[in-house]
């Protein structure tokens, strides 16, 4: 009996990085994923970012749920989550000054990441604390993932770099630093990961 | 038409058309063109063209073989069709690792990731083009003129005209100023400046695309129509402020206007199917180009019109459908 707890609840955060990968299987969040991957360390970043503010609103939503009348459900999660996204916003403009210009739009953008949303929605709001807690350390972290893989690929294709180490001289494949490229490896590596990581 | 349209019991009479007899079609009517830029660029030109032909049939054997696990397509002659086409929309100094970029973006991203001949959205060699131009801006921009075996009257390394009126404009000056301060005309301007394989040729080109009409092999109402558009926009912009706006013929022969019209815009698989739906899908690469070449950043958009136009076609497809015989 406490064997199978401990199995459910470590299964609460793996779901999240592979059989409920928010970027890869349920194709969620993609305005971040396409916008902030033009490298590794880019993709890392926004997908912590994204951890943060998605562990904090679960928390708080799971506790304030009960007590939310369903009618005004969606202002109250997008006020709680904009708090947090605020004290993220805040945080980083002190700590990490060089990430916060890089990022720009794409941090207070995070209110609106249906992925923050989705599981205060399909989640948070009719489970416990400490599982809702878990649910977006899960999340975020296969969120996270997602990112810095697509990152690290349109890296190394796109500037011939890994975390920002060049191994080339010169540029790369330009088109993958784009718009476009983003769009290209993030349909393949939907296709690899679905192929081979997600298998039913 | 009205006769092949009558029900009749078998025996059926057999078209003798296949995707193969299409494609090979296809290839003959490049074959003037490619013979004109080989003439002018020499053997680079001759190596971009071999090197492409190659690696596109290369991937799709690859792809299909190893990838797909199907029996292989090489034999339909698309991926020479898509090789040639590639080849025509690059300089002739063209590093070989580029051409293989572009051979897998156009065989691999653009045809066979959408399930082969027939799926795909967007015209691969025009995709494979596109994507070189934003990823290795300088090496598809490099019209250094190759030595030819036909010797040019005057030929120079620079710039396409195009890109060379662009320039002219954004720094200031108007057309007329610019050929009267390199002492040219608007005739020789056209002969001297450098282009892609497939630029220099537009004769060559309309000759061949004439084969294709005469075969049946594609309807003129797609080119007709963006000639059409163009000559419209460009005549009238034109007649209103010569000074920047360039003309008509000017526009029709220059840059890949010929070659995406006749060979480009008209591939089978993302072009409309009505008559309708290709006219208006024409007008609307017609009217981008136009908007791009006078107002874009880049000097050229044929290639960005057709691809924007391709995302269209699926709804003309739809908006257009041919009526059934006997419905309303």
């Amino acid at each position: 009996m406490r064997e199978d707890q401990t199995m459910s609840k470590f299964s609460l955060i793996t779901k999240g990085l592979v059989k409920e990968n928010p970027v890869f299987v349920l194709v969620l969040g993609m305005c971040p994923t396409l916008a902030t991957t033009t490298s590794a360390m880019n993709g890392l970043m926004m997908g912590l970012a994204t951890t943060f503010v998605l562990i904090l609103s679960n928390i708080v939503i799971s506790l304030i749920a009960p007590r939310v009348p369903d009618k005004v459900r969606i202002p109250v999660y997008i006020v709680v989550i904009a708090t947090f996204v605020t004290v993220l916003q805040l945080l980083m403009q002190a700590y990490l000054p060089s990430v916060y210009e890089t990022l720009g739009l794409f941090i207070p953008l995070i209110v609106v990441n249906c992925i923050v949303l989705g599981r205060a929605e399909a989640f948070a709001n009719k489970n416990t604390m400490g599982d809702s807690a878990l649910d977006g350390i899960g999340i975020g972290l296969g969120f996270t993932l997602a990112l810095t893989v697509i990152g690290l690929v349109r890296e190394i294709l796109g500037s011939g770099s890994i975390f920002g180490l060049k191994f080339i001289e010169g540029d790369g494949i330009l088109a993958f630093v784009m718009a476009p490229g983003a769009f290209i490896a993030l349909g393949y590596l939907m296709v690899l990961f679905n192929k081979f990581v997600a298998k039913k | 038409m009205g006769k092949s349209l009558l029900v009749s019991p078998s025996p059926h009479l057999h078209a003798n058309v296949s995707t193969t007899s299409l494609m090979r079609d296809v290839i003959i009517a490049l074959v003037p063109a490619s013979i004109v830029s080989v003439l002018f660029y020499g053997w680079a030109a001759l190596l971009v063209f071999a090197l492409s032909i190659v690696s596109c049939v290369l991937v799709e054997w690859v792809i299909t073989k190893y990838l797909m696990k199907k029996p292989s397509t090489v034999g339909d002659l698309s991926a020479v069709v898509t090789g040639l086409l590639l080849a025509m929309n690059l300089p002739a100094t063209t590093p070989w690792w580029i051409i293989l970029i572009g051979a897998i973006v156009a065989i691999g991203v653009a045809k066979m990731s959408f399930g082969g001949l027939g799926q795909n959205i967007f015209n691969p060699a025009i995709t494979a083009r596109v994507f070189l131009l934003i990823s290795f801006p300088s090496y598809m921009t490099n019209w250094t003129a190759t030595q030819g075996f036909i010797s040019r009257p005057d030929a120079v390394s620079g710039a396409t005209p195009l890109g060379v009126i662009k320039e002219a404009i954004g720094s200031g000056s108007t057309i007329p100023e610019y050929l009267a301060a390199n002492n040219l005309t608007s005739v020789t301007f056209l002969q001297d400046m450098g282009a892609s394989l497939g630029e220099l040729s537009s004769i060559a080109l309309l000759l061949g695309f004439v084969y294709l009409l005469v075969r049946k092999v594609v309807k003129a109402w797609i080119p007709v129509s963006i000639f059409a558009t163009v000559i419209l926009i460009s005549g009238i912009f034109s007649l209103i402020n010569p000074d920047i706006y360039t003309g008509p013929v000017f526009n029709i022969f220059t840059g890949g206007m010929v070659l995406g019209a006749c060979f480009m815009a008209t591939d089978y698989v993302t072009s409309p199917m009505s008559t309708l739906g290709g006219i208006i899908y024409g007008v609307g690469i017609g009217v981008i180009v136009m908007m791009i070449r006078y107002f874009g950043s880049y000097p050229e958009g044929m290639s960005f019109a057709i691809l924007i136009m391709n995302c269209v076609v699926p709804l003309l497809n739809i908006w257009f459908h041919q009526k059934k015989y006997g419905r309303k």
